[in-house]
């Protein structure tokens, strides 16, 4: 079974790429172009994984973080966080909202679809 | 500290020089007799300011760092 | 009687040798083995302080009225005692500020007045010229003297160019300027003069002594024969009482004022400053010298009665002037070798004095009275070229010729002994004047100029009228009327008896009135305004001295130049010294040379110290302040200096907020940076991942990429720019730029920008249109940016901007308004910071962020503002004001 990814990014380049690439790994694909976006994605499709963008309009990818998993039905969804911002603080932080794991912009594809399917296959 | 009291112990020797060279103390020896010939007045005044310098020159010279 | 060339000759061969004296102390100075570095010398020095007034006065004094002749010499007794605190406070303050006379010094404490300077010279010159015209008189009496025949007449006063006296003037003001005017720079002091003058100390004090052993052990058998002899005469007697007269109370007060004059005289009388403050060399001296030089006074004055007595008793009563007993007795007895002696230690106490006096006074006249008029009439300021030390000793010189002329214009004029013989009082009760001002100078903070100069005023006026201006009269050269009945018989106004005080004899009813008047004037005027800021902070320094080691300046504010100080300084000091002194001073401020001295108020006050001490401190700042374009100073500035000092501290916390400022913006730079990296990789990686991509979809993420490309390459090349901008390192060439033409320019640079999008852009300007100062490239780069920012948010179909252009009165302004979505009202302030973009995300790939925030900033920078209005769905206008006057800063400056 296929299974869902949110892919959350308000620069729509980064979308287009982020898209492709799960799409090409075998993944289904939702997308969101903010933060609020990214809430009514995750409570419509609950995505098995989302890709979170930190640096977002409306709400931040903490704000989008925190509320998730402040939900119950939405708290055990898997979150990679995706930044440009690379600092010990901002790492700290995402991960202290409750992140599974972080990334810093730009990243390897590679790197990126192996920690998406290491994180899918600990959950199954 | 050393030097405060040498400047007091001046002080006071200034002032005890004013009184004694002025109204009216100096006119206590004005009078008319001679001590070893010398007539008292002159000698008195002479030998006041001698004690002056001499008191002035211990405090001074003693006080030497 | 003696021959006329043995005295001549004589006196000459004296002069001569203390002129050797004085060479070689300066010689052994410059070899750094100074002569007069020790209290002995400091403590002899000082004994200048006894003229031919002691040689002649004091006897003739005693003859007339017995032991009055000794509170000149107990007062000063008395003031030595406070030396090691008071003297000993001047000479520090002196040395710390390079004080170089009395005039310096009161004009010093005072806030460096000019006004005073001048003031307290004048003063002095007036009180000091019949003091030298008294020493000039003993002389000649005394030359008189020796060479006619012992109860002949002495000849009468010619015409001054057949008047031996005159020369003998003449001859002294050369001597005098050998001693104290062949070199400038008060640092290096006139050691030969002090060892000079150490020299002729011990002279008088050996002759004064040897005439009164002959008199006692040579005409009568020891002192107690010479004293029982005048004893038994009854007349004779009452001298050596206080009272010379049965039933005749002792004038105390005048016995006290006499005492008090001399105590004051010590120390400001201007020979005395030199000596003891001045020519100073440790302060350690003072202990030593403190009661030195009472001691001498004492043994210089033992014989004085016995010779009175003596003469009294040899000549009788009125054979023989009485102040020339010193000479008539040994002449009498045909003992022409004694005489000689004693005739060359009156010769060596006349100039003495004179030689001393007359140095110190022209280095008065110089400083404090020409040298500031000469730099007022603006030929001598800094631009002057030449050595200017030169004609500073130039005019010393000149002074101490004209000093001695006056001084024998005096003599020659003034010749009745009445008034000669009183005169020396009469100029210690005028240097008395300089003790209020300058007393309390050094004790008391509140001290003013205005004080200071009114107390002299004063002091000195009543000391004129009541003193100086009735022994003119006396002397026949002004009508006594006024003095017996008042200036137009206004009783009160007696100038002896003034407001009807009687009972006082004339010196101590003036020293009463002068001094009241002066203390009570600067109390004052001290107490009805506060001291100003540099009297303040003189005050400060003089006051605290003991305090204040540095001794640094404190409020001051200027731009000086290292380059325009050195040459000044080399114009008055020497080139060599000035560059050796600079030298010094880098070297204590710890920098590698001259070159490198940080150009601060320190730097001012060193220099302002150095050139002091030879052109005294007035003149001194006055040329600094010339070469330093120095800014008055108020109270209000000083206060802010002092708040200055405190706000280093905020403005640490400030730079730390920056550097945090700063941080933020980094990361913001590098977020940018990274975002539009990461699908440029992203979308490289996925294309190499995948061969077999299709070309249609290869094709769309070539186009990304390229377009992130260049979007990282706009994004670079902006914050460079806006960094430049704000670092104020941006290059503008500002020309005369026609806005209508540059707003056409931008409409067709993005016509078809607008075509494309199916908008309409429309221009509204004037045709005549005034230019502005701008740079013509940046503002079409702001037009740009508005515009394409305007295009970004039309509406798809029907948009349109409108382009304006008006002038008002502050202005040009320019509008540019489109009918776009418009920015909400909490969004109109973002726009302008940077990298916030408004809008939705579809714009996000041509927009940077910084595009306002670079237009505001040049915007800012011709003195405009770039503000915006807006509601949501109503479009936006974007507003610029650009000012007629371009503001006075040229270059771009640090925000």
């Amino acid at each position: 079974m296929n299974q869902r990814i949110l892919i959350a990014d308000d620069e729509p380049n980064i979308l287009i790429s982020l898209e492709y690439l799960m799409k090409r790994e075998g993944y289904e694909v939702s997308l969101a172009r903010d933060g609020d976006e990214a809430l009514a994605a995750l409570a419509e499709h609950r995505p098995a994984l989302v890709l979170l963008d930190v640096m977002m309009p409306k709400k931040s990818g903490l704000e989008v973080c925190q509320a998730l998993r402040a939900d119950e039905a939405l708290k055990d969804t898997l979150v990679l966080m995706l930044t440009a911002k690379g600092r010990e603080t901002d790492i700290a932080k995402g991960l202290g909202s409750g992140a599974d794991a972080y990334m810093t912009k730009p990243f390897s594809t590679k790197e990126l679809v192996r920690k998406v399917r290491e994180m899918l296959e600990a959950r199954a | 500290m050393h030097d405060k009291l040498v400047q007091q112990r001046l002080a006071a020797l200034f002032a005890a020089g004013a009184l004694l060279l002025n109204f009216p103390l100096l006119a206590l020896w004005d009078r008319d007799a001679t001590v070893f010939g010398l007539p008292l007045f002159p000698l008195a005044l002479f030998v006041l300011w001698a004690l002056l310098i001499g008191l002035a020159a211990w405090i001074l010279e003693s006080s030497e760092p | 009687m003696l021959s006329v060339p043995l005295v001549v000759g004589a006196s000459f061969a004296y002069l001569a040798l203390l002129v050797a004296v004085a060479a070689f102390g300066d010689a052994r100075a410059r070899q750094r083995r100074s002569v007069i570095g020790n209290a002995g010398v400091y403590a002899l020095s000082m004994a200048v302080y006894c003229t031919a007034w002691t040689y002649y006065g004091s006897v003739g004094r005693a003859a007339g009225s017995g032991v009055w002749f000794l509170p000149i010499y107990l007062g000063p007794t008395l003031a030595m005692l406070l030396a090691w605190s008071v003297l000993r406070k001047m000479i520090r303050i002196a040395k710390a500020y390079r004080i170089t006379s009395i005039a310096d010094f009161i004009a010093s404490r005072y806030g460096k007045s000019p006004l005073l300077a001048g003031t307290v010279t004048l003063i002095t010159v007036v009180g000091i010229v019949p003091y030298i015209a008294l020493q000039l008189k003993a002389v000649a009496s005394g030359y008189a003297l020796m060479t006619t025949p012992l109860g002949t007449p002495l000849a009468a006063p010619q015409a001054w160019w057949h008047d031996s006296t005159f020369y003998f003037a003449l001859a002294l003001a050369g001597f005098t300027v050998l001693f104290g005017a062949r070199h400038l720079d008060h640092s290096e002091k006139h050691e030969g003069m002090v060892a000079a003058m150490a020299f002729e100390s011990i002279v008088k004090l050996v002759a004064f002594i040897a005439v009164g052993a002959y008199v006692c052990w040579g005409l009568f058998d020891g002192p107690t024969d010479l004293f029982a002899r005048a004893r038994a005469v009854p007349e004779l007697n009452a001298l050596l009482h206080l009272t010379q007269r049965a039933g005749q109370k002792f004038a105390y007060e005048q016995w006290f004022a006499l005492g008090l004059l001399a105590m004051l005289s010590v120390i400001f009388l201007p020979r005395q400053f030199q000596m003891m403050v001045v020519e100073n060399v440790e302060e350690r001296h003072l202990r030593r010298a403190a009661w030195l030089f009472p001691l001498y006074l004492l043994l210089i004055n033992l014989f004085v009665l016995p010779i009175a007595l003596g003469g009294l008793l040899h000549f009788g009563r009125g054979g023989m002037d009485t102040d020339s007993f010193v000479l008539s007795l040994p002449l009498s007895q045909g003992q022409g070798a004694l005489a000689l002696l004693v005739f060359i230690g009156g010769l060596s106490a006349a100039t003495g004095m004179v030689i001393v006096e007359a140095t110190a006074v022209s280095t008065m006249v110089c400083n404090d009275l020409v040298m500031p008029m000469l730099l007022r009439t603006r030929r001598f300021g800094s631009r002057a070229g030449g050595d200017l030390s030169r004609l500073l000793l130039g005019i010393r010189a000149s002074a101490i010729l004209a000093i001695l002329l006056l001084g024998y214009a005096y003599f020659a004029i003034a010749g009745e002994a009445y008034a000669l013989v009183s005169i020396g009082l009469i100029s210690f009760a005028a240097v008395a004047q300089f003790a209020p001002a300058m007393l309390a100078g050094l004790y008391w903070k509140g001290g003013t100029r205005n004080a200071a100069f009114t107390g002299l005023l004063l002091g000195f006026a009543l000391w004129a009228y009541t003193l100086m201006l009735p022994s003119v009269a006396k002397s026949g050269w002004l009508p006594a009327d006024y003095l017996n009945n008042g200036p137009w018989g206004i009783a009160l106004l007696k100038p002896e008896q003034l407001l009807g005080l009687t009972g006082l004899d004339n010196l101590t009813h003036a020293l009463f009135w002068s001094l009241l008047a002066n203390v009570g004037a600067f109390v004052a005027v001290s107490l009805w305004r506060p001291p100003s800021a540099r009297e303040a902070s003189q005050a400060l320094l003089f006051v605290d001295v003991f305090q204040n080691p540095a001794a640094g300046p404190v409020f001051w504010r200027g731009r000086a130049q290292v380059r325009e100080l050195l040459p000044l300084a080399g114009r008055l000091l020497g080139a060599a010294r000035a560059q050796q002194l600079f030298g010094d001073y880098a070297r204590q401020r710890g920098v590698a040379g001259i070159a490198q001295i940080p150009p601060d108020a320190q730097l001012v006050h060193f220099v302002e110290t150095q050139l002091a001490g030879a052109i005294g401190s007035a003149s001194a700042r006055v040329m600094v302040a010339a070469a330093v374009e120095e800014e008055a100073l108020g109270l209000d500035d000083v206060m802010r200096i002092l708040d200055e000092a405190s706000q280093v501290r905020a403005a640490n916390e400030k730079l730390q907020s920056l550097d945090r400022l700063k941080d933020d913006f980094m990361s913001s730079v590098t977020h940018e940076l990274r975002t539009p990296l990461t699908s440029i990789r992203a979308l490289s990686e996925l294309m190499e991942d995948d061969p077999d991509m299709p070309p249609a979809q290869r094709t769309q993420f070539l186009h990304i990429i390229t377009g992130e490309t260049e979007r990282l390459g706009r994004l670079v090349n902006q914050v460079l720019d806006l960094a430049k901008i704000e670092a104020g390192h941006a290059q503008w060439s500002i020309s005369d730029v026609n806005l209508r033409a540059l707003l056409e320019h931008a409409l067709q640079t993005t016509a078809e920008m607008f075509r494309e999008r199916g908008a309409v852009a429309v221009l509204d300007a004037p045709a005549a249109v005034p230019s502005l100062a701008l740079d013509a490239d940046r503002m079409t780069q702001v037009l740009l940016n508005l515009l394409s920012n305007a295009a970004k948010f039309l509406p798809a179909e029907g948009g349109r901007v409108d382009l304006r252009l008006c002038g008002r009165p502050t202005g040009l302004r320019i509008e540019i308004e489109d009918n776009g979505s418009g920015i909400a009202a909490d969004q109109q302030a973002l726009i302008f910071e940077r990298f916030r973009q408004g809008g939705d995300s579809s714009n996000r790939p041509q927009g940077t962020g910084l595009g306002l925030p670079i237009s505001r900033q040049i915007v800012e920078h011709f003195g405009g503002t770039l503000s915006v209005r807006s509601a949501p769905g109503q479009g936006a206008c974007f507003t610029v004001d650009l000012p007629w006057q371009a503001p006075t800063t040229t270059t771009g400056e640090p925000r």
